[in-house]
């Protein structure tokens, strides 16, 4: 990583719901920023710089809503930032703000994602018909589905293996208090007979749309070493984009996803993911991501993360758990869904994730999220040691 | 802290781009910037943009913008939902982390195909303003005549900088709006949103800016006469007009005390002044001088303002005459939320 | 070539963004359904209207509750103003021009942005004494004082209608915002050229000068390096399916066929892309990767995507994997 290190110093998080009518959008991002500053130990007015990132205006009606969201989030007479790359956004979001610390000009950064996406609807946001483009006759899990029944095929996937994922992410979940979804009787049976969507995809399959709020705050080296409680070292940190389409395209593996991944790990020194992490949280928003992104970011080889996955590696008794927190199939509120797993990666390595820790060895975790048609990439490694 | 110099410039504007998409507009801008730069395309460390999925009327427009750039090989790419100035704030600092040498940064939208005075309000106060739908015109007219009232300026004193600035614009080919406009002209105008009139309004407008920045001596490698980055720095007040006090800006002045405006002459200083009270309010907040410097030599947001573009075009316009020559040191200004909420200040300098 | 085409769009999500407001903001709407306007009294003791949930000096969170909440106006002064000629129907609460202004009500410290109703920009002046005209029916909006009304000297403001609750009322908790948006796009060079040769039957493409990558329905740059797709080709209306997904949810589209139906990637003869399309005239399950398909035309062709209604088996053999491997 270059230029000065940087750590996450506290973590805050909303409870994530469907919709969140308790509050408002500032009461949400609120709740999910003062939670960090009280684990950091520190005031509005000890933060620095303020970083927001959110996908879509249109899902909320607000356009630019760090101008509205200014004096909620402690940033007046301060430099704000808002950060859009579609789904990726939340991780992009968090690295903009580390940038500020490695940079060294900052020394406390907040950074916060949101989505309050019930004030409209998550589906009619991603999907509204503009005029000359083709007509989108199958919906955003239309792009997908397709994707991975390509990737079925490569890699001779039996078809039970996204409902194995589905399974185990909302199993991790019932040990999440801030996961949205919580069904408790979760099994095979029940994802197989869930509605069928887009084939293979079922119901149970496919994220919920969730309102919530995600937050860090990130501090210099001499911050981090001053902090109250655990902190989680930034070891790499790599952002990558692609065109949406171009001829010859992999659109199941992105080469975008695996430069991101390579990047990060040269960073981090990480020559064996599955080795040299504990654990990872990636942005799976339908269940067969959990194979195809277990290719793409190395963790096996192409062609056998169904493998890994059917093996129960992947889960809570396995060698590399990914996604204890429920993951993206649990909750999803679009723009902070990438913060979240960066965030979740560092309680991790700091051993606040309460119920859904995983043991620690290497003291590292992965955070990935993606976006767009599966062309933006943002990642980081954490560790609970300061890196070389 | 490294050097951080901003060695190419595009601009293209106009007041209705009626046949490109978004696109293809910003495609020949991109060419002819990064060509400028002396640094192959596929050198360039880092692309960073700024664009506002409202003015294109769906989610996800930026997306659109990537076609253009050639991100292939996979790039490092990030985007901004704000005026490019800060695009250009992000790639700046990605450049101080080492992580790169160089980037190439882009502002694109149109005005024209929306109503931009009404797409504005959304980015008001959803529960108490939006309901009442002001347009940006109102919201600026209400400023307006706060600071009248508090200044004791007057509306020759707008109609001044209105025609001063038309009249700058003459030698800006991107101007959309330009003339020989007396101050006298101005006032015989209708006086549209009270105390507005029509030369105090920016005008309706399409296009793109792009800047590229490089590093040390990458920067001197390629540019006959790099412009410095000296200071970059920028502040955002509360959100809500009924709070802030409209007749000064409290956050440049912030910002320009930060960026070190005052740490030498200044012999030029584009102001991203949307209406001819601001550019009054401003150069008040950074201590400007009109005999001293020269403001707007471009002409400023009111002879062209593409949004989204046209807080970066500020710093290319001053970086542009720093590399030919014709300033040692100016300021570029720019703005984003109603009435001068939030505000960026860049020093730059020739060597 | 400058005949592009453009359309009318519009961005609405229908029946308005329903927007909660949390308990601070709650608590100050609720005031206005009864007629009442309250502000907070904030730490440094300035009284600021209308509330926000957030010290905006501070960040300090306002409380729901508490006796720094304290009634202000009902009179008010103008401290800015300006004059709307033309009101926005649909949009604005007037259809007659008025003043938008920030009016500080008595007791405040701060000024709220309203309207005010006071038929000239002459009947208006900073310093203006003004008092709210109430709705008569409230639901808790800032649209509650329908506008301010200009006040004369020792003129008492009128009282707010009563406002009578509905049985069970609770204390506001949310808003509804319509919100609409009119643009005319144009869709371009590139766009326009494919459409009107899909009006002529054709699927119309473009290659880069420096590459030999055609794009079908090219947008007008090759992604990879960015440069224009100047070279129009044209491509063939049958290919293969590359992959595709049956889709069962209904009523994603007011063009989608009955469920189940099959959504393609489509790589046709001639392009190096994927083009989307239904496929129909089989059975859902004798879709398949590497099947062959040709375009079905509409019986009138227009420059638009109704020309090609669909994609449907041509009876050809399967191509091999090899062809289209890159195209997944």
């Amino acid at each position: 990583m270059s230029g000065e290190r940087v750590a996450v110093v506290g973590v805050g998080q909303t409870v994530h719901r469907t919709a969140r009518k308790d509050v408002s959008m500032a009461g949400l991002v609120r709740e999910a920023a003062q939670e960090a500053l009280d684990d950091a130990g520190m005031t509005w007015s000890d933060i620095d710089a303020v970083v927001l990132g959110k996908a879509p205006d249109m899902f909320e009606g607000v356009a630019m809503p760090e101008l509205y969201l200014a004096d909620a989030l402690g940033a007046v007479g301060k430099p704000m930032i808002r950060v859009h790359t579609a789904g990726s956004v939340g991780g992009s979001t968090a690295i903009v703000a580390a940038k500020l610390i490695s940079a060294g000009v900052h020394e406390r950064v907040l950074t916060v994602a949101y989505e309050k996406q019930s004030e409209s609807n998550a589906t009619w946001g991603l999907s509204v018909p503009m005029p000359f483009a083709a007509p989108l006759v199958a919906g955003a899990g239309g792009f997908f589905a397709p994707l991975i029944r390509a990737y079925m095929y490569r890699s001779g996937a039996p078809r039970y293996i996204g409902h194995l994922v589905a399974v185990k992410d909302r199993l991790a979940a019932l040990r999440n208090p801030k996961a949205h979804l919580h069904i408790p009787d979760i099994d095979l049976k029940m994802v197989e007979e869930s509605f069928l969507l887009w084939d293979p995809l079922r119901y149970l399959d496919v994220c919920p749309s969730s309102d919530g709020a995600m937050a860090m705050v990130l501090g210099s080296e001499k911050v981090a070493d001053a902090a109250p409680g655990p902190v989680a070292w930034i070891h790499g940190m790599a952002m990558r984009s692609e065109p949406t389409m171009f001829a010859r395209r992999d659109q199941v593996s992105p080469q975008a996803g695996k430069d991101c991944a390579k990047d990060v790990y040269a960073q981090a020194g990480v020559t064996d993911p599955r080795k040299d992490f504990d654990t990872a949280e990636v942005y799976v928003p339908f269940s067969w991501y959990e194979p195809m992104w277990l290719e793409n970011l190395g963790f096996c080889a192409e062609g056998d993360g169904w493998k890994l996955t059917e093996s129960g590696a992947t889960g809570p008794d396995g060698d590399i758990p990914w996604n204890m927190s429920g993951g993206v199939l649990s909750s999803n509120p679009i723009g902070a869904s990438g913060m979240v797993r960066f965030g979740e990666a560092a309680q991790q390595v700091r051993e606040r994730a309460g119920d859904y820790q995983v043991e620690l060895k290497t003291g590292r975790a992965l955070g990935q999220a993606y976006g767009g048609g599966s062309q933006f990439f943002s990642m980081w490694v954490v560790g609970n040691k300061k890196p070389a | 802290m490294r050097d951080v110099a901003v060695v190419s410039y595009v601009c293209s504007t106009t007041a209705r781009e009626a046949v490109h998409n978004e696109t293809e507009m910003i495609v020949p801008v991109l060419h002819e910037v990064v060509e400028k730069s002396g640094i192959p395309s596929k050198e360039i460390g880092f692309v960073c943009s700024g664009s506002l999925d409202y003015l294109q009327g769906g989610p996800f427009a930026f997306v659109a913008g990537l076609d253009a750039v050639g991100a292939w090989p996979p790039v490092r790419e990030s985007h901004v939902e704000m005026d490019a100035a800060w695009a250009l704030y992000e790639a700046w600092v990605a450049i101080q982390t080492g992580e790169v040498d160089s980037a190439l940064i882009y502002g694109f939208g149109k005005s024209s195909p929306g109503d931009l005075h009404e797409i504005m309000a959304l980015q008001l106060d959803p529960y108490y303003v939006l309901p009442q739908w002001p347009s940006m015109v109102d919201m600026a007219a209400l400023q307006a005549c706060a600071f009248l009232e508090a200044n004791g300026a007057t509306e020759k004193d707008l109609a001044e900088v209105a025609a001063r600035s038309q009249r700058n614009a003459r030698t800006n080919p991107n101007a959309v709006r330009k003339g020989d406009l007396t101050a006298d002209e101005v006032l015989k105008q209708p006086v549209t949103h009270r105390p507005l009139r029509d030369a105090d309004i920016f005008p309706i407008t399409d296009g793109s800016a792009a800047v590229v920045l490089a590093a040390g001596d990458l920067a001197r490698k390629v540019s006959k006469r790099p412009a410095w980055i000296r200071g970059i720095e920028h502040r955002i007040e509360a959100h809500s007009l009924g709070v802030r006090d409209l007749t000064h800006s409290e956050s440049t002045r912030a910002a320009g005390v930060a960026a070190g405006v005052a740490n030498g002459k200044v012999d030029i200083a584009e102001l991203h002044a949307q209406f001819s009270h601001e550019e009054l309010i401003l150069a008040e907040a950074l201590g400007l001088d009109a005999s001293n410097t020269a403001i707007n030599p471009s002409g400023g947001a009111l002879a062209a303002n593409a949004i989204m573009s046209a807080g970066l075009a500020r710093i290319g316009e001053v970086a542009q005459r720093i590399t030919n020559g014709d300033a040692d040191r100016g300021v570029a200004h720019a703005t984003s939320g109603p009435c001068l909420q939030q505000n960026m200040v860049v020093v730059l300098e020739g060597e | 070539m400058t005949d592009v085409f453009t359309a009318h769009h519009v961005i609405e999500y229908p029946g308005g963004y329903t927007r909660s407001v949390g308990p601070v903001i709650g608590r100050f709407l609720t005031g206005l359904r009864d007629g009442r306007i309250f502000a907070v009294r904030l730490a440094d003791g300035r009284v600021l209207v209308p509330p926000t949930e957030y010290d905006p000096s501070t960040s300090a969170a306002v409380a729901p509750d508490g006796d720094h909440w304290v009634e202000v106006g009902p009179r008010g002064t103008v401290q800015s103003f300006t004059w709307v000629a033309k009101p926005r129907p649909g949009k604005h609460t007037l259809d007659r021009p008025f003043a938008f202004a920030l009016i500080r009500p008595d007791g405040a410290d701060t000024a709220m942005l309203h309207v005010v109703d006071c038929g000239s920009a002459d009947a208006i002046r900073v310093g203006s004494r003004v008092a709210p005209q109430w709705r008569a029916e409230r639901t808790g909006s800032i649209t509650d004082i329908e506008s301010w009304l200009p006040l004369g000297d020792g003129e008492e403001p009128a009282p707010a209608p009563l406002h009578v609750p509905a049985e069970d009322e609770q204390p506001v908790t949310g808003i509804t915002v319509p919100i609409r948006l009119d643009y005319v796009l144009t869709a371009g060079v590139a766009t326009t050229r494919y459409l009107k040769g899909l009006g002529e039957g054709k699927i119309i493409g473009g290659r880069a000068p420096s590459s030999d990558d055609v794009y079908a329905a090219s947008r007008g740059t090759d992604p990879k390096s960015g440069e224009p797709t100047s070279i129009e080709v044209e491509v063939r209306d049958t290919g293969v399916i590359t992959t595709f997904c049956v889709v069962n949810v209904p009523g994603l589209s007011e063009l989608a066929p009955e469920i189940p139906y099959v959504s393609a990637q489509i790589l046709l003869d001639g392009a190096n892309n994927c083009f989307f399309g239904l496929i129909r005239g089989c059975a859902v399950e004798d879709v398949h990767m590497g099947q062959r398909v040709k375009a079905k035309w509409a019986d009138e062709l227009l420059p638009d995507h109704t020309s090609i209604r669909w994609f449907e088996p041509s009876g050809e053999p399967d191509a091999d994997y090899e062809l289209y491997k890159d195209y997944l």
